[in-house]
């Protein structure tokens, strides 16, 4: 056990955790922030994807004390208040999803690979998909939400 | 996951008395096999000992190799410039491995240490002639891979970093597994002047190995047509759910094939 403080979407949490407590538990369980979520939790699915100082990561692969000093991102703090996050925008009005539960790390792996390529082409989102699994076999929206978010974002494809 | 103790050293002399503080301590890099592992409860150190804070991570050009830090992460070797422009093959290889959460945590020293049967790196290595650096000693690449998942590092060394030759020409071809990407087969050829290199990963039930008769067949004659004639023996390899061992046994072949351009 120990006390950890973590900077999730601009706030420092402090909590104390036992050392095997991961990351996804204390977002979803400590701090109470559930968009994040756990769908497999063998590191297959994607539900769990946030960003860890801007690079994407599954919180159920790492441990909430592996995270100490790192900016984190959820779900939660794409948007801008009400504003949306372009990437939310696109997924919104492109029906980039059915259910919805991998939704949220459909957008987090999507905001980062567009923020490291603006220009990004429907193989590359394809590829950059690829630890993201929709169960409702969404894809094809997904897919088209991504570059729909992509043109939003700046990028000229 | 088992109860466990976490700790976070800077440095890997710090590293070194932290796992022996333990009874049972396990080296944590970028965690992408052992969190894994540790959740399903098939493995229970009573501690981690967290390597990510032991400034490991350096990629550089030295002379006649490419060294790259243990904890360089799968994006930072697929990204860098350093590596695309010295050795291309090994930026692609791990620009293919996993999904690109695993890229942007996995390390190449976890990778190598954790010698899975099936990962791309320890083929690179084995190929390109690398010498792996630890905290005591410097092991050849042919020396470092005694069997699967098992190497020659002791349990309290740490890799520190890898040195890769310089070859005059390599390529790194993989068929992933469909689902896990891990490869099914894939082969990683280099020449050296006159010496080729062929280290085949995902097909061994001794893990990562050198194939000999394609590679004096590639040194005579460096084409993928040379290797029309060799006949890849599938006795020793893996046969499981996904491919038996004669499909693996074609595999290697195709796979060197393709490498060889």
């Amino acid at each position: 056990m120990g006390e950890i403080s973590l900077k999730l979407n601009g706030e420092l949490e402090t909590r104390d955790v036992a050392d095997n407590t991961l990351l996804v538990d204390f977002i979803r369980e400590h701090v109470g922030l559930t968009g994040t979520h756990v769908g497999c939790d063998t590191s297959q699915c994607g539900a769990c994807v946030i960003h860890l100082d801007g690079v994407s990561v599954k919180a159920c692969t790492i441990l909430a004390k592996q995270a100490v000093g790192a900016d984190i991102t959820t779900i939660e703090g794409l948007a801008d208040g009400d504003e949306l996050h372009p990437m939310q925008e696109a997924f919104h009005e492109n029906h980039g999803l059915q259910c919805g539960f991998c939704t949220p790390g459909m957008v987090m792996s999507a905001v980062e690979m567009v923020n490291k390529n603006k220009d990004i082409s429907e193989d590359e989102i394809r590829e950059g998909l690829e630890g993201n699994i929709c169960r409702c076999t969404g894809y094809h929206n997904i897919v088209q939400s991504v570059k729909a978010g992509a043109a939003k974002m700046g990028g000229k494809n | 996951m088992y109860s466990t103790k976490y700790v976070k050293p800077n440095s890997t002399t710090e590293a070194l008395e932290a796992i022996k503080s333990l009874g049972d301590g396990k080296f944590l890099a970028g965690g992408m096999t052992l969190i894994p592992t540790l959740k399903q409860r098939l493995a229970s150190p009573d501690g981690l000992v967290d390597l990510s804070g032991c400034k490991l991570d350096s990629i550089a050009e030295e002379g006649e190799t490419l060294k790259i830090g243990a904890m360089a992460r799968h994006v930072s070797v697929a990204e860098s410039a350093v590596v695309k422009k010295v050795i291309p093959a090994l930026a692609k290889l791990a620009d293919g491995i996993g999904d690109r959460q695993v890229r942007n945590r996995g390390t190449i020293g976890g990778s190598v240490a954790n010698n899975d049967p099936s990962a791309c790196y320890p083929s690179a290595v084995l190929a390109l002639k690398a010498t792996i650096h630890t905290n005591n000693r410097s092991i050849a690449a042919d020396d470092f891979f005694t069997g699967m998942f098992e190497t020659a590092l002791e349990d309290d060394e740490i890799i520190e970093s890898i040195s890769f030759s310089k070859p005059t020409k390599a390529n790194y071809v993989k068929f992933p597994n469909p689902a896990s990407r891990y490869a099914m087969v894939g082969v990683f050829v280099a020449q050296f002047g006159d010496e080729v290199r062929v280290a085949v990963t995902g097909a061994g039930e001794g893990g990562v190995f050198r194939h000999q008769e394609m590679e004096s067949v590639l040194s005579s004659n460096f084409s993928a047509d040379s290797l029309s004639s060799v006949n890849i023996d599938s006795d020793g390899l893996i046969s499981d759910l996904h491919a038996s061992a004669e499909y693996r046994a074609n595999l290697i072949k195709e796979m060197t094939k393709r490498a060889v351009v």
